[in-house]
């Protein structure tokens, strides 16, 4: 191996990059993509301060500073989108909280092995299956002619349309999500169980302390940690939730509780309008809120628990 | 701890209990709705249409398979899926790995930099537009590299890889080989990989059923419908009653295709699933590793 002949502090740091060039190499190609497909838009992110014209390309549209931005702040759709975002959030940060660490829990303390590994096989069978077929099960199920119709009206009710009603959505989207990601986040809850000591299971008994106090006394305080990050984590993303489900689920008739932001930013840039600019600024008023809010959220996790993002 | 099981207390007995319902509860809440499509599916159309089946198939028939199987649609989504998955997974691995190794490297210099260029992406993306606006830009619009190229790496894949390889390589082995003589390269293919199995076999499973899942990117990107994967085709499919009713045979009397399509709605759910369920039990184990994995750091 041939070594350059320099010395000085300089030329070290260049002979050690030197003698590093192939790992450069490597990772010559995963720079070149980020900066292309992750930074290149970003980038591009300025027609939202811009009136985008097709044939003027990006730097050649008439520059328009905070308009789009003032547009949708002082819009009529904003208290609408804000509120159904929100809502639907933290509706789904609260009601999906609590199953997976109850589901964990039930299977640290399953009476049966098999039983156990059975029951959390199949649990998390659903997160395979993809968002698509999901709603389409839902739909299925929820049907005029569905079982669960069926059952309404051999108990002598009315058959209800819930796919065209706006007061379900918000239920349907949560709980078909707690149907699917149960048995998966539970495992996350598994890890952190496993982790707690046999020793304080083993003090816990020999002071005389049945399954219920030593769950809530030994097992709760040893997820609680995680618990409690996942929880912020959550909160930081409030704004972004995604819209490849809630576009599934929506039709017109529950646009008034299904409208979140993320699908306005479709709507109105790609599937209704062509209004490049204005659903860019939309967006990026929702990466940026949520970049703050993260921010905000990994300080307080690494306050709280010594955890954090970054 | 015989003695102790002898003596268990009541409150140990109901707490047993409660906690065997609630596993019977979980499993039943999420089997049944699957077994019931699956019943459906498979059931004759008559005995559906009149609801009379619910978790158990009735006059067992493949009639509503083989209408699937004659679908030109379908079957061209099935291959479209295969490719982009298999083509797909493929790059994206390649690139991971590439990505990951440098950057696990405790000698790398500009490691931190370029991890800062990846972990970024996580907590800020681009809108919707200017991605779409990027991707046209490039030319790639309806083709199957808008499938393949614009989600080449996902950044917390990487980091997990990262993590993994930091974890389980020891610094020593690589120092050790790299006085020896052997390059970086060497290093990566010779020690790292064979070593690390397990992590490749995760970003394998990660990244495919996210490709076969995926419907998306497709719904956006392309518009030529022999292009089209099989994702995008259900949900055409799903939001569209009037394509499945076309598949329903056109020779059969009125009554009996309106059971027929019935049918057809639950047979799709179950054929669009299937090759993620058939390989489901065998790759599990790798997705719980690659969970473990994540939440040592993420």
């Amino acid at each position: 191996m041939y070594s350059p002949a320099v010395a000085s502090g300089h030329g070290k740091l260049l002979k050690k990059v030197f003698r590093h060039w192939q790992l450069y190499l490597l990772i010559l190609l995963p720079v070149v993509y980020v900066i292309m497909f992750r930074y290149v838009p970003i980038f591009g992110s300025q027609i939202a301060f811009r009136d985008y014209k097709l044939n003027m390309g990006i730097s050649g549209s008439k520059w328009v500073g905070l308009k789009h931005f003032v547009e949708f702040l002082t819009g009529n759709q904003f208290g609408v989108l804000m509120k159904n975002t929100l809502t639907l959030s933290f509706y789904n940060i609260g009601a999906s909280f609590l199953p997976p660490i109850i589901l964990a829990l039930a299977l640290n303390y399953a009476f049966n092995r098999h039983f156990g590994k059975t029951v959390q096989m199949v649990t998390y069978m659903p997160y395979f299956i993809s968002t698509v077929l999901v709603v389409s099960i839902i739909m299925r199920l929820l049907s005029l002619n569905g079982p669960v119709n069926n059952l309404i009206a051999n108990m002598g009710g009315d058959r209800v349309l819930f796919i065209g009603k706006p007061e379900y959505f918000r239920t349907i989207y949560v709980f078909s999500g707690i149907w699917q990601s149960t048995g998966y986040n539970a495992v996350v809850y598994l890890a952190a169980l496993a982790a707690v000591s046999p020793e304080l299971h083993e003090a816990a008994v020999v002071d005389g302390a049945n399954m219920w106090q030593r769950v809530y006394h030994v097992d709760f305080p040893g997820i609680l940690p995680t618990a409690i990050i996942l929880l912020i984590m959550a909160c930081g993303k409030v704004l972004t939730i995604g819209y490849e489900k809630v576009l599934l689920l929506q039709n017109l008739e529950n646009m008034s509780t299904s409208d979140i932001i993320s699908t306005y930013v479709y709507r109105i840039g790609l599937s209704e309008g062509m209004q490049y600019s204005f659903s860019t600024a939309v967006g990026l008023f929702q990466s940026v809120v949520s970049l703050m809010l993260l921010t905000v959220v990994n300080w307080i996790s690494r306050r709280v628990s010594e955890t954090s993002l970054w | 701890m015989q003695l102790n099981y002898l003596k268990k207390s009541w409150a140990d007995r109901t707490f047993t209990v409660v906690n065997t319902l609630l596993l019977i509860f979980a499993l039943l809440i999420v089997a049944l709705p699957i077994l019931y499509v699956i019943a459906q599916s498979l059931s004759t159309p008559q005995e559906v249409i009149a609801g009379r089946v619910l978790f158990w198939p009735k006059r067992i028939t493949f009639i509503a398979y083989k209408e699937i199987f004659r679908s030109k649609m379908l079957l061209s989504g099935y291959k479209n899926s295969i490719i982009y998955t298999f083509t797909g997974t493929l790059v994206n691995v390649a690139m991971t790995v590439m990505c990951a190794y440098p950057l696990s490297r405790k000698d790398f210099i500009g490691r931190k930099q370029i991890m800062w260029l990846f972990v970024f992406t996580m907590i800020f993306s681009a809108p919707l537009i200017p991605s779409y606006i990027n991707v046209r830009n490039l030319k790639m619009l309806n083709s199957i590299w808008a499938m393949i190229i614009p989600g080449a790496i996902s950044a917390y894949n990487m980091v997990i890889a990262r993590t993994f390889f930091m974890s389980n390589i020891p610094d020593e082995m690589i120092e050790a080989a790299d006085l020896d003589g052997a390059s970086d390269m060497q290093i990566l293919v010779k020690l790292v990989l064979p070593l690390s199995k397990a992590i490749v076999a995760v970003l394998v499973l990660f990244y495919a059923v996210g490709h076969w899942n995926s419907y998306f990117d497709a719904f956006i990107y392309l518009n030529s419908e022999d292009k089209l994967p099989l994702q995008v085709i259900l949900r055409n499919i799903l939001a569209n009653a009037k394509m499945i009713e076309e598949m329903a045979d056109a020779t059969v009397e009125q009554n009996e295709r309106l059971a027929l399509v019935e049918v057809l709605k639950y047979a799709v759910i179950v054929f669009g699933s299937l090759p993620v369920l058939i390989l489901y039990p065998f790759v599990q184990k790798y997705f719980v590793k690659g969970i473990m994995i994540g939440s040592v750091k993420g």
